[in-house]
């Protein structure tokens, strides 16, 4: 009986240890290890053992049943591993190959412009109002300063559509809209499309603006002054210097245009800014008393301050881009640049 | 507006730099564009005296003259000259070795036929000036320098090219500074200096014909000033050489002394004049009148125009003689033999200067300065100044006879206000005196009392109503250096931000944005070329565009009504720029009339266009960026054929929000394509914004989770090739309202299934309601689904 054990043990060693594959290593181990197997057939052999020798005979078959197991698991083991690293050595990729992605698209950068300014004025108490992009005669000029024979009406090169209706030149008629529907305190935002006649180089037919319009008690040109600082720090940089100088429009009084410290040389001097270490980019003033009582607002109790900033112009400057008309050129290649920005 | 700094100078002691004056003129509201030295182009140019000359031995026109110019430059330069002019003793400009002349011109030394020259001999046209600016410098030849000219005397000096024009921008509330004066009264109040007024001094004298001349205005509503005044004798020649200079520096031609008087009251105190010739005046008469309709008129520059009764003219008793304020008429004009002569100085209404000035083509400096504005205290004080001017030059004899029709009296504005009201516009606290003396710098009279301030502003301060524009005078000479940057201190706290709706609009702009698709900005304007390409039928209510009345060109004529050709032309110029493929939108108004012409406002309708083209992209996949908009917004959005005249017939389909059609989508037709040379795939969408907005839900609220597991099941149905996914699935969604999901996973044609019939295989998820869903439960609802779509569909599982 010993040697029967012995024998098989030899097999057992001898069969596993050469590279049976899969079905080869099944087919071994039902051999020995089945119900019907040899190594449960040693148990059906007790009954020709004499009985005093039985406890210790079955001790080494199971024994040799343990030993079996355990050989088996070892190299079942082994080729589990084998497989595995065969699949995973089939499946490798060469990870540098170029992804499969959907392309996120981005905002126009004179959105991503927009939504920042409203973002800086939206924290100082400021609603949005858009206005209608056709407008009246007297939305666009009388209500706002500008009577018929006013030098300043033919200086904006207008489009007409009819005698009394045309497209908006500036995004002020926003101002007497917001005048006429609310009471002060008033802070508003108008921002929109501007059409002016005028296609060159420099210039485009439509372009954009944004109106801001304080109407409260003790409104003065401090207050103008802190706010249009404010917002050129926050657009181009916290060390940028700005100054007021006197100017006019009809619906302010005084006016003011604001410079800014060119962004590109920092104010030493450049190309962009002509030598000068300036870059003009809004206007604004205190709103004209004519302008308050067109809206039935009186001047004597409320003042206010209004002021336009060229979107288009801001986002120029702080993106570098040296040409309008690239804003509206829409070329894939400059719009793709925009996701990145941080808006 | 040209102002030279010797003009000025005038009128005002200027004792700062040129450059310095440009930065407080700036500082004032006066932004100096360009500040142009005359003598950039002249250098190394200095006064010599010739020492001797003697002929070029190998020449028969050139010289040799040894010239002395002083102890910095040398005392005997050698140089040789062309010109026969020169003599010894005269002085005469001598451009050095190295320097530069008028044109870019370089004079290096060198040898003119074999004999050293070391610089050149100059005429007036090599320093660039002429005979209007320095007395014999259009002389043919060298000019000749007066005898006591200083020796080795820098040139520019000495011929007036050592000056500085300042050409300065001027805003439309400052008429009263398109003049040398009114610039020199700002330059005056800037530096703190007095006012040199100029002459205004005149003796008239009694005429035998004075009473024959008659002066009427039948249109006062256009002329509210009229002013003319009788000169008899004159004598017409050339002006002195001071006023031709002044004429000359702002770019003036001069032409004879009676016409430089007006050119030069033109630019000096900016009121426009004009002389005509008495004996051209049909019975003496003057009658300022609206023309009569078809009279005509040929001007100074032998234009003829033919006028209506909306322009203002200047007449005879019979003829129009000039067109009021834009030029006179060549019948009247100022000729060698003009004897007598009228002036006029007028204000003629700016409205109706630029309007016939723009109707008829014709414009001139003085229709410039009236549609800036032209106020009645310059309309007389420059007829003063004309009169005064005739006796300086003593070229005529000024009669007693003027006239002045004036519809009104000029009267100041008076402004009565506090140190307080000034100060609180400004937000700062000038001082009280600094207050009165600025205003007085600006020649406003001022009378204080206590708190109280009376100000009277100057008649020609058009511009001035209120404290608030004292404020701004204050505070432009003040500096506005001197304003504090504050937050609002003293504003009422306001709840701000965007509004819902705004919020909305951007929510699906970046919705788009998530599908790839990049924003885009367009014009507002088109051509009806752009509705042509989409093919439209000439009944097709987009055709009914609003147009602008004055466009750029015809490309940009009329406010567009869909905003797919933009996307289209987007998607074409970037195929053109060599990009393969690109997703694009715009949300922005289309502009829709109720009525033409219009007489109300248009209604601007929002609307979002789509186009996607390129490699890669099919109808489904364009589809799918519909829906990422639809999912943005927690909508489902369905879809039925349709056609459009610029998609292909068998991808266009309609897009639905509920039962309301809010747009279309398809795929670009062919010919379009070809049309456009777009030679790649391409998409179009339309959504009207205001349409799909009303869907919107305004807030959202946690749904919990479903407590049962839904039940899933898989169908294959068979039904006529014409049955649509779309009718199959909203048939299921009808049949049991358990069904939340219905997903199409295969389409099968082939013989088994039978000729002209297929086979759709979906996905059916069924969500149980608060019973869970046991299998009887699930059978009645497949049960119901699958008797309704054979039912109405004729679709059977297969």
């Amino acid at each position: 009986m010993k040697e029967k054990i012995a024998l098989m043990r030899q097999t057992i060693t001898e069969e596993l240890s050469v590279s049976l594959g899969r079905e080869g290593f099944a087919k071994l181990r039902e051999r020995f290890l089945s119900r019907n197997g040899e190594i449960p057939g040693l148990m059906k052999e007790m009954k020709n053992i004499p009985p005093e020798e039985r406890p210790a005979f079955g001790k080494i078959v199971n024994e040799f049943k343990v030993w079996a197991e355990a050989k088996f698991d070892e190299v079942d083991e082994a080729i589990k591993k084998a497989d595995l690293a065969a699949k995973n050595a089939s499946e490798a990729v060469d990870v540098t190959m170029p992804s499969v992605k959907n392309e996120t698209g981005a905002l126009h950068p004179v959105t991503i412009t927009k939504n920042e300014i409203i973002s800086i004025f939206q924290g100082m108490g400021f609603d949005v109002f858009e206005g209608p992009e056709i407008e009246t005669d007297y939305y666009n000029f009388t209500a706002l300063n500008v009577p018929e024979d006013h030098p300043a009406r033919a200086e904006q090169d207008t489009f007409y559509i009819t005698e009394k209706i045309l497209l908006r030149t500036q995004t002020s008629p926003g101002q007497i809209r917001t005048m006429e529907a609310k009471k002060p305190p008033i802070k508003v935002l108008s921002p929109g499309r501007v059409f002016r006649s005028d296609y060159d180089a420099t210039h485009s037919p439509m372009f954009h603006q944004m109106e801001g319009l304080v109407v409260d008690k003790n409104i003065s040109v401090c207050d103008l002054y802190g706010m249009l600082d404010l917002l050129a720090k926050k657009i181009f940089s916290a060390d940028t210097k700005t100054r007021l100088r006197p100017s006019f429009f009809p619906f302010t009084e005084p006016s003011v245009e604001v410079d800014v410290t060119c962004c590109e040389c920092g104010g030493k001097g450049c190309k962009l800014c002509k030598g000068t270490g300036w870059i003009e980019v809004l206007g604004g003033g205190i709103v004209n008393r004519v302008v308050l009582e067109n809206c039935g607002i009186d001047p004597e109790e409320y003042s206010g301050l209004a002021f336009g900033i060229g979107i288009d112009r801001i986002a120029m400057l702080k993106y570098g881009i040296n040409n309008i008309h690239i804003l509206f050129d829409n070329d894939i290649r400059t719009l793709r640049q925009f996701r990145q920005e941080v808006k | 507006m040209k102002a030279p700094l010797s003009w000025l100078r005038d009128y005002v002691e200027i004792d700062i730099s040129a450059e310095s004056l440009q930065e407080k003129l700036f500082s004032a509201g006066f932004e100096v564009e360009e500040l142009i030295y005359l003598g950039a182009e002249v250098s190394k140019c200095v006064v010599g005296q010739i020492t001797h000359i003697e002929k070029h031995q190998d020449s028969d026109h050139l010289q040799i003259c040894r010239l002395d110019c002083g102890d910095a430059w040398g005392r005997d330069i050698q140089i040789v000259t062309g010109a026969q002019n020169v003599f010894e003793g005269a002085k005469v400009p001598v451009a050095l070795d190295g320097s530069t002349l008028s044109g870019g011109i370089k004079i290096k030394k060198g040898k003119l036929r074999g004999v050293e020259s070391n610089g050149m001999l100059c005429s007036g046209e090599e320093l660039g000036i002429t005979g209007d600016w320095y007395e014999g410098a259009d002389v043919y030849g060298i000019l000749i320098l007066p005898e006591d000219t200083p020796i080795g005397e820098d040139i520019r000096k000495v011929v007036g090219l050592d000056d500085y024009v300042f050409d300065i921008s001027i805003t439309a509330n400052r008429p009263d500074c398109q003049s040398i004066l009114g610039l020199a009264r700002e330059i005056a109040a800037i530096l703190d200096k007095p006012l040199k007024e100029p002459s205004l001094a005149y003796t008239a004298h009694k005429a035998a014909n004075d009473d024959e001349i008659t002066v009427k205005v039948g249109a006062p509503d256009l002329c509210p000033r009229y002013i003319a005044h009788y000169v008899k004798d004159v004598k017409i020649e050339k002006a002195p050489l001071w006023m031709r200079k002044r004429l000359a520096l702002v770019g003036i031609n001069a032409i004879s002394n009676i016409v430089d008087i007006t050119n030069f009251v033109l630019m000096e105190l900016g009121q426009p004049m004009h002389a005509f010739d008495l004996s051209d005046l049909g019975g003496k008469t003057i009658d300022v009148r609206r023309a009569k309709n078809g009279e005509k008129i040929t001007t100074l520059d032998e234009k003829e125009f033919t006028l209506n009764e909306n322009n203002l003219v200047i007449c005879d008793s019979t003829r129009p003689v000039a067109l009021a304020g834009i030029m006179g008429g060549l019948n009247s004009e100022i000729k060698e033999s003009t004897k007598d002569i009228v002036f006029e100085s007028a204000k003629f209404a700016r409205d109706s200067v630029r309007k016939t000035s723009r109707s008829l083509g014709q414009s001139s400096d003085s229709s410039a300065k009236f549609c800036k504005g032209v106020d009645e205290y310059t309309t007389q004080m420059a007829m003063k100044r004309a009169l005064h001017l005739i006796e300086e030059l003593d070229c005529g004899t000024v009669s007693e006879t003027g006239f002045e029709v004036a519809a009104k009296a000029l009267v100041p504005t008076v402004i009565k206000t506090t140190y307080a009201k000034i100060n609180k516009v400004l937000g700062i606290t000038v001082p009280n005196e600094k207050i009165v003396s600025i205003l007085r710098s600006l020649a406003f009279e001022v009378e204080t009392e206590g708190e109280n301030l009376t100000v009277t502003a100057p008649l020609y301060r058009e511009d001035v109503f209120g404290y608030e524009d004292l404020a701004e005078e204050v505070i432009r000479l003040y500096g506005y250096e001197h304003i504090k940057p504050q937050l609002l201190s003293f504003a009422a706290v306001t709840n701000g931000g965007l509004s819902l709706a705004q919020k909305m609009e951007l929510k699906a702009k970046n919705a788009l944005t998530k599908q790839g698709a990049f924003e885009t900005v367009t014009f507002s304007f088109y051509s009806v070329k752009e509705l042509d390409m989409l093919r439209l039928p000439k009944e097709d209510v987009l055709r009914n565009a609003i147009r602008i009345d004055n466009p750029i060109s015809e490309n940009y004529s009329i406010m567009c009504t869909t905003l797919v050709p933009n996307i289209i032309n987007i998607m074409v110029k970037n195929f053109k720029n060599g990009n393969d493929k690109g997703r694009f939108f715009e949300l922005a108004n289309v502009y829709i009339a109720d009525e033409f012409p219009l007489v109300k406002l248009p209604s601007e309708n929002k609307t979002i266009a789509i186009g996607a083209y390129g490699d890669g992209e099919d109808f489904f996949r364009v589809k799918g960026i519909v829906e990422g908009l639809a999912d943005e917004f927690n909508l489902s959005f369905t879809y039925r054929k349709a056609e459009k005249s610029f998609l292909h017939p068998g991808m266009t389909a309609e897009i639905l929000c509920g039962d309301t059609v809010i747009g279309y989508m398809g795929k670009l037709s062919y010919e379009v394509c070809e049309d456009i040379s777009l030679g790649k795939d391409a998409f179009v969408a339309e959504i009207s914004y205001e349409e799909l907005k009303k869907k919107f839900s305004s807030g959202m609220k946690y749904a919990p989770l479903p407590k049962n597991p839904d039940v899933v099941r898989d169908f294959a149905f068979v039904c006529d090739e014409g049955i649509t996914c779309g009718e199959i699935e909203e048939t299921i969604r009808r049949a049991s309202k358990n069904v939340i999901d219905i997903r199409l996973f295969d389409i099968f044609r082939g013989k088994q299934i039978g000729e002209g019939k297929k086979s759709m295989a979906y996905t059916v998820t069924l969500r149980a309601g608060e019973k869970a869903l046991d299998d009887n439960a699930v059978t009645k609802i497949t049960d119901r689904i699958l008797k309704t779509l054979e039912k109405e569909l004729g679709a059977v599982l297969r």
